[in-house]
């Protein structure tokens, strides 16, 4: 298997009244690191929600591995999810099972692994994003913050996806563990050469696992550009946001 | 004016319509998941021990007081007409015929319909439901099917376990206090009761059972807003499938019983 690419093409979202998304375009080369930037409620996780099928969209293209998921049938869909991993923001791990199956999940439920095989096969991921063996038999909430991240991160590339995505994977860390997730982060795609898609608010976090960055507005792109220009891109909007200054052309506002 | 009163009317209608529609849809898409590999028997044995077994205490209970009542209360209401000695068939009429299913109904809605709505609720906004389509599964099959097929065959088991805790709480309460004959109390149920009797009992629990797991699934998959979210679909999946227990237990009873 190899890396997917990624292409949004006018992507319009409206919940009621209220438009989400409005004529998103992406694109995203295989092998590749895009980070979608973006103030909360800017869309960004309908955006990857869209990608990922969970959510259908009302009009645009979206296309990944030069498919178009809005129109593939729900089998065809898992198909696809099959070469995908998804880190969700609260981790969503699943609280009925213990660890190691949480790890494994995908590969038991395909029937891929037999369970013997699987709890190996969780301790060397959960080696990997730096937990030990013995956490494997912990339920997700016996766990830290941090750990549920980790196990979250472990579960997300242990099917060896060409394809993740991380929803804001710091947000609610501390500093320190913050940057140890995005080292695990960074050390994950390259392993497995895939292609990587995050969402943050976080600029410290997403020049360090991006290597192009977006920003997103009012459900649309206002600005593409690599990661490691963030403020300093001469957007004026982008740069408010990158250096988290008050005055600019972003001002709060009502929310409807 | 007239318009507008029409209107006020029509969309509640509407919207009552497309509700039933989408849950016949979601009732139809599990039941075919159930008969569709690949089947998660893991995930169906646990709930159907979770209600078969949990709930086997509080349903025995309820169903033997029920027939220590029911054997105190027609036998305090038949001695105006001289008429104690069918104390026994009234029992066990009416518990294998109604009470065992009702009873044993309402009260695993009260347990397994609520923990079920709110067990699916905080998955869903939790995003576990989300992170499982994201993991190639499917919602459906892993969560909704095995949870609708575990009440919809644990429930006649319970209510046979009711019937028998109904029957002899009467029993108990007619030899030990009312003064009637062991063999003649006994005599007198088994002579009443027909196999039909008990056939349509178990009916109506493998009825309700389905009711109690699809209403618990139908407003926990499809909770939303957080922890008041959740606490509103717990209730709602509690409070729908009693009514529907009730209602339904007519159109069974009509059905086998009808003059």
């Amino acid at each position: 298997m190899s890396a997917l690419g990624v292409s949004l093409k006018g992507v319009r979202k409206s919940f009621g009244a209220k438009r989400v998304l409005d004529g998103v375009d992406i694109e995203v080369a295989p092998n590749s690191s895009l980070v979608i930037l973006g103030g909360s409620g800017s869309g960004k996780s309908v955006t990857i929600k869209c990608i990922l099928g969970l959510i259908q969209p009302d009009e645009g293209v979206i296309e990944v591995g030069g498919q178009d998921v809005t129109r593939l049938s729900r089998r065809d869909r898992l198909a696809l999810m099959d070469r995908m991993g998804m880190l969700f923001q609260q981790g969503a791990l699943f609280d009925s099972l213990p660890v190691w199956e949480n790890v494994c999940f995908k590969l038991l439920a395909q029937k891929r692994i037999t369970r013997a095989a699987a709890r190996d096969r969780a301790a060397e991921v959960l080696a990997q994003v730096g937990l030990a063996a013995s956490v494997g038999d912990l339920s997700p909430s016996e766990l830290s913050g941090g750990m549920q991240k980790r196990v979250a991160l472990a579960r997300a590339v242990a099917a060896r996806p060409d394809l993740i995505f991380f929803d804001e994977p710091t947000t609610g860390l501390d500093p320190i563990m913050g940057a140890v997730i995005d080292g695990l982060i960074v050390d994950c795609v390259q392993r497995l050469g895939a292609t990587a898609i995050s969402i943050t608010h976080d600029m410290a976090s997403a020049r360090r696992i991006g290597q192009q960055a977006a920003m997103i507005h009012h459900g649309k792109i206002v600005w593409t550009g690599a990661a490691a220009e963030l403020g300093n891109t001469g957007n004026a909007m982008v740069d408010q946001f990158a250096r988290g200054e008050r005055e600019g052309p972003i001002q709060m506002e009502l929310r409807k | 004016m007239v318009g507008a009163m029409l209107a006020g009317i029509g969309r509640p209608v509407l919207a009552a319509c497309e509700s039933v529609g989408r849950l016949a849809l979601f009732a139809a898409e599990a039941v075919s998941h159930m008969v569709r590999p690949p089947f998660h028997a893991r995930q169906f044995w646990r709930h159907f021990v979770e209600v078969a077994y949990f709930s086997l205490p509080v349903v025995a209970l309820t169903a033997l007081f029920t027939g220590m009542v029911l054997a105190l209360q027609s036998y305090t209401g038949f001695a105006r007409f001289n008429a104690q000695s069918a104390v026994a068939s009234v029992v066990v009429l009416s518990v294998v015929r109604e009470l065992g299913p009702v009873l044993a109904g309402l009260m695993v809605a009260g347990r397994i319909g609520a923990a079920m709505a709110a067990e699916l609720g905080t998955m869903r906004v939790t995003d576990q439901i989300d992170a499982l389509t994201t993991l190639s599964t499917d919602p459906m099959k892993y969560l909704v099917a095995p949870r609708i097929l575990a009440t919809t065959l644990a429930l006649p088991l319970l209510v046979v376990v009711a019937d028998i805790l109904g029957v002899m709480g009467g029993y108990v309460i007619g030899t030990m206090k009312l003064g009637f004959v062991s063999a003649a109390y006994l005599d007198s149920t088994w002579d009443v009761l027909e196999a039909m009797d008990v056939i349509s009992g178990l009916i109506k629990a493998a009825v309700f059972g389905f009711v109690i797991g699809l209403m618990g699934c139908w407003y926990g998959f499809h909770s939303k807003g957080g922890a008041q979210g959740v606490g509103l679909a717990t209730t709602s999946a509690v409070v729908v499938a009693s009514i529907l227990i009730l209602m339904l237990d007519y159109v069974v009873t009509e059905a086998f019983f009808s003059p």
